[in-house]
């Protein structure tokens, strides 16, 4: 493109100033602007709708073991058929979609945290808090992830942790090992921020250092953080749904996507019974497909960098 | 007689952007006569480049596009040549130098190779005649040790070094038509004047004509045989250069003169046009100079002036000043 | 360019301690150990006690640190429990069959995001790029393992157009062009959703770089000189998008000889991640530390690789 064109762009702005809308409504425009980010955000909120509100509405109890009505096929009463108990797998479905959303959502969560504040940490004050942080998230980079998370999962089976408080547990682990890509993120920024005038006005203003973090430096990095942290989301439920197969995730009885997946592990169920393992599966496909859907968008909207 | 060698008619280029049209090039015609040099002038954003790039068919489309007009070269329209055929004439018949010489070179492969790719494409050369023929282009364009510089990457020259290769890349196919988009722009001023005595060297040794385009009136002072002044997309004036600096006619081209400063001649303070080039998006119909214009009338205000000969016959302008339609309104 | 390497390579030192220590205090979290995971009933308490002496397993931590780490630097990565070889040899027993999944998935994955990546640049926001948009998020969302079990499950059960799993068919036992074509076979449902996993971020990283890269003033230049747009393209546009992407060349090393764990189990591939998957329920510890250790390093020197490989690429980078 020739240099001529622009100021095009530039007018365009300067006269547009007087009625410009605040950031976040101009990147909500561009978000919804976008086809495939909006048709993510619809599968996400039905993903949601389903696991949340659907349980409420089924006539079925995860509690009727019925060996009567074992390894039904889907048909008017089981929509997508029972298992070996007797249970509906739809219901199971729905249920072990609250515990996999919540697990991708809090540890991201917790590496959000961890990430943010070390970042910011690493980029306001430099030298050696700096260089130590930055040397620990090399560590962690380095790490090799699914093998470590896989020994820990080992760990906690060892351990003997009750099924219902090992969700908690595995939030945190995928969390903590998570923290680095956004760490880096947040220094950066943080770093070329902490230059700029108005950090020199929070100087002069002679605001506390924690102060300046968190409320004028963090909150300048918030669209980085938002678009990283939607699409590790999606990382994190994949994590967790691989570990739940691999049987030191989440275990049984508790329900999530990937242990129901791990009915494929007996040839026969795997083979006959399709309606077992391919519902959940599917579930963590359109997730995470619907997630990283969202997070692109996102970045389109929040990111002028990546604006094309 | 001198011949015509581009003649623009009626050219429109228009940009479609989300915000609206832009006639980044409005009805646009002007003339390049053989052997001579004719300056473009404007502020940035009035459409030269555009033009220029028009001139290639280089411009980017979406969201550009050339809606009207003929440009015609050596007789041919060259909108109506198929893409095979105008690349035949990119690089060989016309050639083009551009305002950032560190970044128009491409930084992975030799300066050799790089002056070799159009004599092997155009001229047909093998590479070795071609190297024989690049290393005398580099001698011609006045850098020493053609040899190594042959063999080198463009991030171990200088921006003035890289703006003579430019210059002997566009060289390289005997060119009709030299066209150097503020070709010294984001160069060292002594470096400019360099490469500016380059130029018409080339111009003297090879008769080739050329398009220069600036916004710097001193450069037009010194390089130009005619000169085009461009605004918002439209040329407001043409003449030859000493008709032009005698006798401006437009108030713009009047500004720009002031706004030039004088060697050795005590001003106050030098002078700018008020105001900033309108934007450029759906533009009205009317003169798009009307709102910094200190002879604004009613009339600049809903009416384009019409673009033509006032008492001189090689001095065009369109301006509400020199007609007698205002007495009408 | 060697003093770099050297620097480098030093500055390694303190991470890989680091990595050492997180990755042996985890396995020392663990209740039980190999005597434990193993033990027969009958075997009497008195005889786990000398096992655990043999193997060490009895002294306190931090000495059993000093005295695996101090090992390491001695290039001796223990031995194996369960396969009672050393770990290196474990590991060079089967890191070639995921070497073979990794190469293949490597290559074709590669290939397919360069052309597309290319021509969807080429043509933006046109039908193709399009499609290749939305193949590529699902290719970004896929869960290895589930597809892996689709893949097997219509494929090769249903349709039986494969084998369902294994490297070659047991009791075979050809050699030659048989046996070549037995593997080709095994390998091509692995190694086709390997492929698919990692082409969709690739391809998406090419296309953005060559975005960027047809939007340089270079590129105008190559133009203007009458090249033909698959010159442009092909020969200009592309050397230098390729440039960013040979970084990512360096980080694909520990995805080659790493295995990929979970397809290798689904895929009941005799690859090294199949075995360290069956190491960890079998509590090998000297396997699973060494291997994990293995993994970091080769981490480590992947993107030390990334950086050498960039400076070769980059002519800018090059003489310094």
């Amino acid at each position: 493109m020739s240099a001529d064109v622009m100021p095009i762009t530039e007018n365009k702005n300067t006269k547009k100033a007087k009625a410009v809308d605040t950031p976040w409504k101009t990147a909500f425009r561009r978000f919804t602007r976008n086809k495939l980010a909006v048709i993510g955000f619809i599968m996400i909120v039905f993903m949601f709708i389903l696991c949340f509100l659907g349980p409420v509405f089924s006539p079925h109890n995860l509690f009727d073991y019925s060996l009567k009505n074992k390894n039904l096929a889907p048909n008017s009463m089981y929509w997508l058929g029972t298992d070996k108990l007797g249970r509906d797998i739809l219901l199971r479905m729905m249920l072990a979609g609250r515990i996999s959303l919540l697990v991708g959502f809090v540890a991201t969560f917790i590496a959000v945290m961890i990430g943010a504040t070390l970042g910011a940490l690493a980029g306001f004050y430099g030298k050696i808090i700096d260089t130590i942080i930055m040397r620990v998230a090399d560590i962690f980079m380095a790490l090799p992830l699914l093998p470590i998370l896989i020994i820990l999962g080992a760990v906690l089976s060892d351990l003997k942790v009750d099924p219902s408080s090992r969700i908690y547990y595995l939030m945190v682990i995928i969390g903590v090992l998570n923290w680095t890509t956004l760490a880096r993120l947040v220094r950066g920024q943080i770093l070329t921020l902490r230059e700029q005038e108005f950090m020199q006005a929070t100087e002069a203003l002679g605001l506390k250092d924690g102060r300046k973090i968190f409320k004028h430096l963090l909150p300048n990095t918030i669209p980085v953080i938002i678009v990283t942290a939607t699409l590790s989301v999606a990382g994190a439920i994949l994590t967790e749904s691989a570990l739940s197969f691999l049987g030191v995730g989440v275990v049984p009885p508790t329900p999530s996507w990937g242990n129901m997946i791990s009915a494929a592990n007996n040839l026969i169920d795997f083979r006959k019974r399709p309606w077992l393992w391919i519902p959940p599966g599917m579930c963590i496909l359109i997730t995470s497909v619907a997630i990283n859907l969202i997070g692109d968008g996102l970045r389109d909207a929040l990111d002028p960098k990546t604006k094309k | 007689m001198v011949k015509d060698l581009v003649e623009f008619r009626n050219l429109e280029t228009h940009f479609h952007t989300t915000a609206g049209t832009v006639k980044a090039v409005d009805n646009v015609s002007f003339t390049i006569r053989e052997g001579e040099t004719l300056c473009v002038v404007g502020e940035s954003g009035c459409g030269k480049s555009v033009t220029a790039m028009s001139l290639m068919q280089l411009i980017e489309s979406p969201p550009g596009k050339i809606v009207g007009g003929e440009i015609l070269f050596e007789g041919r329209d060259l909108l109506k040549l198929s893409k095979r055929d105008m690349s035949k004439i990119r690089g060989n018949e016309i050639s083009m130098i551009f305002q950032e010489p560190m970044s128009s070179l491409n930084p992975v492969l030799t300066i050799g190779h790089q002056i070799s790719e159009p004599l092997m494409l155009h001229m047909l050369l093998d590479r070795k005649a071609a190297k024989k023929r690049a290393i005398e282009l580099i001698t011609l364009v006045g850098i020493s040790r053609p040899d190594k510089i042959f063999d080198s990457y463009p991030h171990e020259l200088s921006g003035g070094m890289r703006q003579r290769i430019m210059i002997a890349i566009a060289l390289s196919c005997d060119p009709k038509l030299l066209i150097a988009d503020e070709p010294t722009t984001a160069l060292d001023v002594t470096i400019q004047a360099q490469i500016l005595d380059l130029m018409r060297d080339i111009k003297q040794k090879l008769n080739t004509s050329i398009m220069l385009i600036t916004h710097d009136l001193g450069v037009v002072a010194e390089m130009a045989d005619y000169v085009v002044v461009m605004y918002a997309g439209k040329v407001i004036e043409e003449a030859p250069v000493l008709e032009l600096f005698q006798d401006p006619q437009h108030p713009y081209t009047k500004g720009l003169l002031k706004a030039k400063p004088i060697i050795n001649q005590k001003q106050e303070r030098l002078y700018s046009i008020p105001g900033q080039v309108p934007n450029p998006i759906d533009l009205e119909d009317n003169c798009h100079f009307h709102d910094r214009c200190e002879f604004c009338m009613d009339i600049c205000k809903v009416k384009q002036p019409p673009f033509r000969t006032h008492g001189k016959d090689n001095h065009k302008s369109a301006c509400w000043l020199y007609e007698e339609e205002r007495e009408v309104l | 360019m060697k003093q770099y390497i050297i620097r480098r390579l030093l500055q390694m030192i303190p991470t890989l301690i680091g990595i050492s220590i997180i990755i042996f205090a985890i396995s020392a979290m663990v209740p039980g150990d190999y005597i434990t995971a193993r033990a027969n009933p009958n075997m009497s308490i008195e005889k786990q006690e000398q096992l655990r002496a043999i193997y060490g397993l009895d002294k306190p931590d931090y000495q059993r640190y000093f005295i695996w780490a101090g090992n390491m630097l001695k290039g001796n990565f223990g031995d194996s429990m369960q396969h009672k070889q050393p770990v290196t040899t474990v590991i060079n027993t089967y890191v070639w069959n995921s070497f073979i999944m990794g190469i293949f998935a490597l290559f074709f994955s590669w290939f397919i995001a360069m052309i597309t990546g290319i021509f969807s640049a080429k043509f933006q926001y046109s039908f193709f790029d399009k499609v290749v948009t939305l193949l590529v998020f699902i290719c970004m969302s896929l869960p290895s393992f589930f597809i892996g079990l689709l893949l097997i499950k219509f494929l090769a059960l249903d349709l039986k157009l494969f084998p369902v799993g294994g490297m070659s068919t047991s009791g075979l036992n050809a050699t030659g062009w048989t046996y070549f074509t037995d593997v080709l076979k095994h390998s091509f449902l692995p190694i086709m959703v390997l492929t698919m996993l990692s082409t969709g971020s690739l391809t998406r990283y090419f296309r953005t770089s060559m975005l960027e890269v047809i939007r340089q003033d270079y590129i105008r230049t190559a133009r203007a000189k009458g090249l033909k747009e698959r010159t442009v393209i092909f020969k200009h546009a592309f050397r230098n998008a390729m440039i960013p992407a040979i970084t990512l060349l360096g980080f694909e090393l520990p995805g080659l000889f790493g295995g990929a764990m979970i397809l290798e189990q689904i895929f009941a591939w005799p690859g090294i991640g199949h075995i360290y998957l069956n190491s960890i329920s079998m509590r090998d510890y000297p396997f699973m530390l060494g291997f994990t250790i293995f993994l970091a390093m080769l981490t480590l020197v992947g993107n030390l690789l990334a950086d050498v490989l960039y400076g070769i690429a980059d002519p800018r980078i090059r003489l310094k």
